[in-house]
């Protein structure tokens, strides 16, 4: 579904566009400076679970929209996985078409609000526009831009449901409702499927319920975009594991004809240091599950959490990032980032840094942990760490961190949490034998089609990727449902 | 879905319930089990499905009462219905004909054993079952568990019932008197733990089903994990089932009492606000 050029350029030289463009010259254009979003003020925002980044006003979204040059060739489109026509939403909202804005961004995005909030924009299409590339200025704040679309349509109360064909009948069955899932879910309701959406969890939404925490991104504009989903007749189970509850095979003899695996990048890593199972040590999948998921810090639900005062996160990731922030509102005196390279190598956004410092994260870097130890109730409370310093560059790129010998020393710490990576969720492809897997534990897919070696199955997202991002999620669950689409069309032809 | 068709008590603080859930019951397989969330605040807890009735569609759960949660699910009524329920979960019971079995169920631990000692029973071996409990109270499905076993035990602590002393007592001498080529031992932690101390003596290959914390229960989270053989282990996926002589029950009992005090809290709180 690839857009082209030729096709980006005929919307460009439409008449409301090119009346926008005479509006500005571009040297007027490029004088302007770049909006700042408002941040709640970090010592409030650490009392409480309040959303960080306040959102743009009508007028900053459309100052910040007269940036944009609506160029020729709008590199920025290249940045972003799911080619959301960046330019011609960005003009809508010049225009104050803020609702024509929003459906275009639905057009190729299921969840707007979300991308506009979590995607690294930084390293995608901001990476890619003109103002970045050519000028070297301050791109134009398109995931801001893109945020304030998805909201002001939300809060309008006139969400548009897109357009579903009239249904073929043909049932189709996701497992996974992370954002591959629901992408793809959306995608094929679109064209006429029936749809059904399987969920292992009690919530619907994968990492963006479970995972990704309320300050960043509140639960309720999730559920919005899953209720767009419900309207467009997608069907959801949730309590159902897909291997266990039913079978692949018990599924098939239900109608379903064909399936698509999102099933997420779900089991933790441990570091598997001596002391590692004590009390207080977590992955930050449970640390962050039993506070996104199941509300522990709410004194109202029955889910306890540990809020402990010394917390050591260890990791330098979103999660990482995710967690050490989740402490320092559940009244962590000390909240510490333990990475074991530097602040440059950290793959964590720019922005969830900047915002981690601004409340106080204590961040020891270049540090890694070796040992942990505890109190005669087997709860920790000391971990000896041991500093490093940059080597050679590795197979990624970056500097492999080489220890320093004799510089260990221990840290007073009550809760711990490891964040150092996840590997795919083995429920799928453990109770399906065929299905080709890397050593990895991912499973192989056609890289276009993204179908599996089960002809029927397609998969994306983390279970492909490893970890990887909510919006390369979303551009797969939207390519399998095209592919799916062809396989299916030709398979009812042949 | 999840509605609850029929409630029993085999004591007090002990319930059986059986609720209807069609997929679970034709997936299970003895040693799988659910989680179970009662209410929308509600915790999940893992709870072991002790039989299914594929034709009706229903599976049966023996809960105890120990904290705030298994009280709610204990709460409900017939026509009730579980706010969330998920399985089954875990790798079934590898279930072989060995010759003779031991299989040891202390407290509520003999719930997830009936179905055990059903399948054992069922693949031709010859089943010795020990129950053991504080006082005679607390023994339930004695007669569920001797329907399927060649001879039962009943040891309670206080003598009020069947013979008096610990399981370890009846399970030695049961391996003093015959040749028994495999155990099974279900139960509290600090049972398990002795219990296969005293298999070890006897060289009696042994399998522990292990209650640890769970949240997820598909193996999201690490929450259950325990070391088995100087490996770490998640309890939901890997388990609940390990080689009893190889798992570090120490730790595991360290692990248990992860949320002790926030429980007791939260418990004394529920049952003031019921009071009201
Ligand atoms: C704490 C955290 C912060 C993050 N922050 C960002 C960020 O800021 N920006 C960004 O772009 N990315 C971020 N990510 C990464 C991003 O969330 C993931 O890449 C993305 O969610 C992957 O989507 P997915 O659809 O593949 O799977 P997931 O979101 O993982 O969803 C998979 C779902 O499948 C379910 N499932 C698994 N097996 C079965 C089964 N057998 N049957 C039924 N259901 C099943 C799981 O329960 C889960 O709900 C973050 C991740 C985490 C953990
Ligand atoms: C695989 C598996 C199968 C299980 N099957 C059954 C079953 O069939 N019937 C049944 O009654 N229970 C079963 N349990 C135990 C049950 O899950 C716990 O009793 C329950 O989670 C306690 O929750 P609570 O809120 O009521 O108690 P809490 O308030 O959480 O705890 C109260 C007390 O119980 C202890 N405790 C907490 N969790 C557990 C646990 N998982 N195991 C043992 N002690 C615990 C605590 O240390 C505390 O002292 C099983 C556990 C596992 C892991
Ligand atoms: S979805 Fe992400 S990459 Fe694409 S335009 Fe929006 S913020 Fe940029
Ligand atoms: S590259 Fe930048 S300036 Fe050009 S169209 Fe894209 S967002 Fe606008
Ligand atoms: S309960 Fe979460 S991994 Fe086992």
């Amino acid at each position: 579904m690839a857009v082209t050029k030729e096709f980006l350029k005929e919307e460009r030289e439409q008449a409301w566009r090119v009346d926008i463009r005479k509006l500005l010259k571009n040297k007027e254009r490029t004088a302007l400076t770049r909006v700042h979003m408002g941040e709640v003020d970090a010592n409030e925002r650490i009392l409480s679970n309040i959303e960080v980044n306040t959102g743009l006003s009508e007028e900053e979204a459309v100052n910040e929209a007269k940036r944009c040059l609506d160029c020729p060739d709008p590199t920025c489109i290249t940045g972003c996985p799911v080619e959301i026509n960046i330019p011609k939403f960005i003009k809508r909202i010049e225009q104050g078409d803020y609702l024509k804005a929003a459906q275009v961004l639905k057009q190729t995005s299921a969840l707007p609000a979300v991308c506009g909030r979590v995607c690294p924009q930084e390293k995608q299409c901001e990476a890619k526009c003109f103002y970045q590339l050519k000028m070297k200025k301050e791109p134009v704040a398109i995931g801001h831009l893109e945020r304030f679309a998805a909201d002001y349509e939300r809060e309008s109360g006139q969400i548009s449901v897109p357009e579903v064909a009239k249904g073929n009948g043909v049932k189709i069955a996701v497992i996974g409702s992370g954002p591959a899932g629901l992408t793809f879910a959306g995608d094929m309701a679109k064209q006429g499927y029936d749809v059904t959406v399987f969920e292992a969890l009690h919530e619907i939404g994968g990492v963006l319920k479970y995972g990704i925490p309320e300050f960043r991104l509140p639960n309720s504009i999730v559920d919005v975009e899953i209720n767009s989903l419900t309207k467009m007749g997608v069907k959801f189970e949730n309590n159902f594991i897909v291997g266990r509850t039913a079978t692949i095979e018990d599924l098939k003899e239900e109608g379903f004809e064909a399936f698509f695996t999102g099933s997420g990048a779900g089991l933790p890593r441990f570091m598997n240091i001596p002391g590692e199972n004590y009390i207080g040590i977590l992955s930050s999948n449970e640390y962050l599950t039993r506070v996104n998921l199941m509300d522990a810090a709410n004194p109202k639900t029955d889910t306890p959490v540990i809020s402990g005062k010394n917390v050591a996160v260890i990791g330098g990731g979103n999660t990482a990032m995710d967690s050490v922030r989740t402490a320092k509102r559940l009244g962590a005196k000390r909240a510490m980032i333990v990475y074991r390279r530097s602040m440059e190598e950290m793959p964590a956004r720019v922005e969830e840094v900047k915002h981690a410092q601004e409340e106080g994260i204590e961040f020891l870097n270049l540090t890694n942990p070796v040992e942990y130890f505890a109190d005669e109730n087997g709860r920790v409370n000391k971990m000896r760490v041991q500093k490093m310093e940059l080597g050679e560059p590795d197979a990624s790129g970056r500097r492999r961190p080489v220890v320093i010998e004799g510089s260990e020393y221990d840290i007073e710490v009550d809760t711990v949490v490891v964040s150092v990576g996840v590997s795919p969720n083995p429920l799928i492809p453990s109770s399906l034998p065929q299905l080709e897997t890397t050593r990895w534990g991912t499973i192989v897919v056609d890289e276009e089609k993204l179908q599996t070696s089960i002809p029927e199955m397609f998969a994306g997202g983390d279970i492909v990727r490893g970890g990887a991002t909510v919006i390369l999620a979303m551009g797969d669950g939207r390519n399998a449902a095209a592919a799916m689409h062809n396989y299916l069309q030709d398979k009812l032809n042949a | 879905m999840n509605r609850i068709i029929e409630k029993e008590f085999f004591s007090e603080n002990v319930v059986r319930l059986e609720i209807e859930a069609p997929r679970i019951a034709k997936a299970r397989r003895a040693g799988h089990f659910v989680i179970v969330k009662v209410g929308e605040t509600g915790e999940r807890i893992p709870l072991t499905i002790a039989a299914s009735n594929p034709e009706k569609g229903t599976i049966t759960l023996v809960i105890q009462r120990v904290g705030v949660s298994s009280r709610r699910i204990t709460e409900l009524e017939v026509g009730d219905v579980l706010t969330d329920l998920v399985g089954p979960l875990g790798e079934a019971t590898h279930i072989e004909k060995v010759g003779t079995v031991l299989a040891c169920g202390g407290g509520v631990g003999v719930a997830p054993l009936l179905p055990i000692v059903e399948a054992l029973k069922k693949a031709g071996n010859k089943v010795v079952t020990i129950l053991a409990a504080r006082n005679k109270d607390l023994i339930i499905l004695e007669e569920q568990i001797a329907k399927y076993s060649d001879e039962v035990i009943v040891m309670t602590d206080d003598g009020s019932y069947g013979k008096k002393g610990l399981v370890t007592d009846g399970m030695k001498e049961v391996m003093e008197r015959e040749q028994v080529d495999e155990a099974v031992v279900i139960g509290p932690a600090i049972m398990m733990k002795f219990a296969s101390l005293t298999t070890k003596e006897y060289n009696v290959p042994t399998v522990a089903s292990l209650n640890t914390i769970m949240v997820d229960g598909t193996g999201m989270c690490g929450a259950c994990r325990i070391t088995v053989g100087g490996k770490t282990k998640f309890v939901c996926v890997d388990g609940p089932e390990f080689d009893a002589h190889q798992v570090d029950f120490d730790e595991m009992l360290l692990r248990l009492n992860g949320y002790k005090e926030i429980e007791k809290g939260a418990e004394q709180e529920y049952l003031k606000s019921k009071d009201k």
